[in-house]
């Protein structure tokens, strides 16, 4: 008979669904099925078990074979590589636990590096929005019992966080929303007709990379100011009816991800939109969610904040904490060669980054920390796999709508595998032995 | 007035940052002295002396200060950062921050400048004889108070976010500009002679835009008031004026709602 573990935390997306159930073998060292988990989570857990994993760090030699290496040769080399450098770039931080991350703060802080998380390309625009504006928010919680409008605007959950729309924002029945779905409107704005589109109740095609006129629009709209015959591609009656159903809703929500954030713009988008529910609670009570991607890119955010006082983009060189996107950001510094060795944890920048800068990271020295093979490591001098953060241990992350929940640990790692705190640590005191001697 | 000439010798392997090339810091100090004050290129202190040549004299006070840079330093950030008095002149293009917080004196680029140049400048001149990049003017992340004051004048073209959060001071714009022009403006006045983009006075509170050559996408938050004849940075035309955005809050002056103008010459 197999042994089933309950609540089991997902760390995938954002959405940290906290209802899985895993079932393990009879010695508790394999899983042999996930329950309740999306086709991403899933696969995710099952992907721990690839025959074809790695589990020992590797270096990359002259011809451009890898050849196999100890945990203390890597920690060596990462050491080294951050003694040497005057401006290192230590990037990712969103697939891994809160713990690591504060050991990573730490490391940064003593090398002097500048520190960037995947918000960079993804929710960053929404971070430099909300300090300079403020931020209406809720927890998914409230959504789940209270939201009765809500609005998906450059966001494909349907794809993106498959469980999001029946855990807490559409389908379920909650405290006062007992007839689910049909308790709710919901809005999604998205220039392509995608699957969350074509189950919404309107859906607003809009001109692509207009996001800021069409919400200017509603602004005004909400004001019952005249507004031009058509904005963004959307007729001026259809901007008055999407006005009116927020205002007469009991509790609006707008969720966002990176069809705003990322299109022209960016914090812009963002900044407008905050207003846009700013404006909303003149009316009815209205809240504002990114809909963040890495189950931990939420926690990154957090700990540097806690830490550093800014939640991305964090440049130490100094001894001091500086932040300003467009200088300190990841792809800034790559590209305009403002920084001298690279360093990758729980991202992939391989697969996210612009090719220009995917091109000066295989110029650097190198290191990346990953379970799996992936783009980033293909152009990496050394690649360090450790435990799947989650899966083969525990530790806490943040939930897109900054709640902590803790992550459990449902198998051992591969014999001798290292977590990423535990590889953190040993650079953070190897790197204390180098600069001392 | 003293002439102080830098000249670079070396190119930094990485970005320079260099806050201390300004009359205010200049000002009374020996050659010796100017060429010991600090540099930072990532985690190391450097000094001037390592990658600029200096002669020349620095005056008594900032006032009597001007400083001359030969050559390009286009990878070197904070030209005439915070400088009170006095003038710079750099023949060449300069990185990031060139006059940001800027308070007066005079900041002349012939060549190009980078982002955040003339970033929550308070008083002062900044001519750019070339190109500027994103966030002209604008407001430093997270401030609400962008440009209070001085005069930012760019020759050729604009980035874009000019003059975000801008609360006072004129910037004039002899070329194109990007998008986001004066968002969140509430005050100042921003002269763009060639065409813009679109979101031009998004987000506005008060203040001026005046552009000379087209708007891809207007604001839908702008209506159409009169027409009015004016002279604007020495052209005169008959210029459209739309009020808004109406989106935005707007303040009250003696019972009259104050908009945001924005002026288009025909």
């Amino acid at each position: 008979m197999s042994k089933i573990v309950t609540d089991v935390v997902c760390p995938f997306c954002g959405t940290l669904c906290d209802d899985l159930e895993v079932s393990l073998s009879d010695d508790g060292k394999e899983i042999l099925e996930v329950y309740n988990a999306c086709a991403i989570g899933a696969a995710k857990f099952l992907h721990a078990q690839a025959s074809d994993r790695i589990t020992r760090p590797r270096r990359r030699q002259e011809d451009g074979t890898w050849k196999d290496i100890s945990y203390d040769e890597a920690v060596d080399y990462t050491a080294k590589m951050f003694a040497e450098s005057k401006k290192p770039l230590m990037y990712g931080w969103s697939s891994t636990n809160c713990e690591a991350q504060g050991v990573g703060s730490e490391l940064g802080e003593v090398v002097g590096a500048v520190m960037d998380n995947t918000a960079t390309v993804c929710h960053g625009s929404t971070l430099i929005a909300v300090q300079d504006v403020g931020v209406p928010g809720c927890t998914l919680g409230e959504i789940k019992n209270r939201a009765d409008r809500v609005v998906f605007w450059g966001c494909n959950p349907a794809h993106a966080h498959p469980r999001h729309m029946s855990r807490y924002s559409i389908f379920p029945r909650g405290f006062f929303t007992g007839k689910g779905a049909k308790s709710r409107k919901m809005v999604v704005v998205d220039p392509r007709c995608t699957d969350t589109a074509k189950t919404a109740d309107i859906h607003l095609q809009l001109e692509q990379g207009r996001d800021y006129e069409l919400l200017s629009a509603i602004r005004v709209a909400f004001r019952g100011e005249k507004l031009p015959d058509v904005v963004a591609g959307i007729p001026k009656e259809k901007i008055y009816e999407v006005a009116d159903t927020l205002k007469e809703g009991r509790f609006s929500v707008i969720f966002f991800g990176m069809g705003v954030t990322h299109s022209l713009g960016k914090n812009h988008n963002i900044d407008i939109a905050i207003a846009v529910t700013r404006d909303l609670n003149d009316y009815t009570k209205a809240a504002i969610m990114p809909m963040r991607g890495h189950y931990n890119v939420t926690g990154s955010g957090q700990v540097w904040g806690w830490q550093f006082g800014f939640p991305f983009c964090v440049d130490l060189t100094r001894g001091f904490a500086r932040y300003n996107p467009g200088e300190t950001s990841a792809n800034d510094l790559l590209m305009r060669d403002e920084v001298d060795s690279f360093f990758s944890l729980g991202s992939d920048p391989g697969a996210h980054f612009p090719n220009e800068s995917v091109k000066k990271i295989a110029n650097l020295p190198s290191v990346c920390i990953d379970p799996h093979i992936t783009p980033t490591t293909a152009v990496c001098k050394v690649h360090v796999p450790v435990a799947f953060v989650g899966i083969e241990v525990g530790g806490c992350a943040y939930r897109m709508d900054n709640v902590p929940i803790e992550t459990r640990k449902v198998v051992d790692p591969p014999e001798g595998m290292l977590t990423d705190e535990e590889f953190l640590k040993k650079v953070l005191d190897r790197v204390r032995e180098i600069k001392e001697a | 007035m003293a002439i102080i000439t830098l000249n670079p010798i070396q190119k930094p392997s990485l970005l320079l940052e260099a806050d201390n090339i300004k009359p205010d810091v200049f000002a009374g100090k020996s050659l010796d002295e100017i060429k010991a004050l600090h540099v930072f290129m990532g985690t190391d202190q450097l000094t001037l002396g390592e990658f600029f040549e200096v002669s020349g004299d620095s005056g008594a006070t900032a006032a009597d200060t001007k400083i001359v840079i030969d050559g390009d330093i286009s990878r070197v950030k904070y030209i005439g950062m915070k400088m009170t008095a006095g003038e710079v002149v750099v023949n060449g293009s300069t990185d990031m921050y060139a006059g940001a917080w800027m308070q007066g004196g005079k900041l002349t680029v012939n060549g190009d400048v980078d982002a955040f140049s003339g970033l929550a400048m308070t008083g002062g001149e900044l001519i750019v004889n070339g190109n500027a990049g994103n966030y002209l003017g604008a407001a430093y992340r997270g401030d609400w108070r962008g440009m209070r004051g001085g005069v930012i004048r760019v020759s050729g073209n604009g980035g874009s976010d000019i003059g975000t959060f801008m609360r006072g001071g004129e910037i004039i714009i002899g070329g194109d500009v990007d998008v986001h022009v004066g968002t969140h403006a509430e005050g100042g006045k921003i002269v763009v002679k060639g065409d813009a983009k679109s979101r031009v006075g998004g987000q506005m509170v008060k203040g001026e835009i005046y552009v000379f050559g087209d708007i891809e996408v207007m604001m839908p938050g702008y209506q159409y008031r009169k027409d009015v004849d004016l002279e604007v940075d020495g052209v005169s035309g008959r210029f459209a004026l739309y009020e808004g955005d109406m989106g935005e809050r707007h303040p009250k002056k003696k019972g009259v709602t104050i908009y945001g103008q924005l002026y288009m010459k025909y």
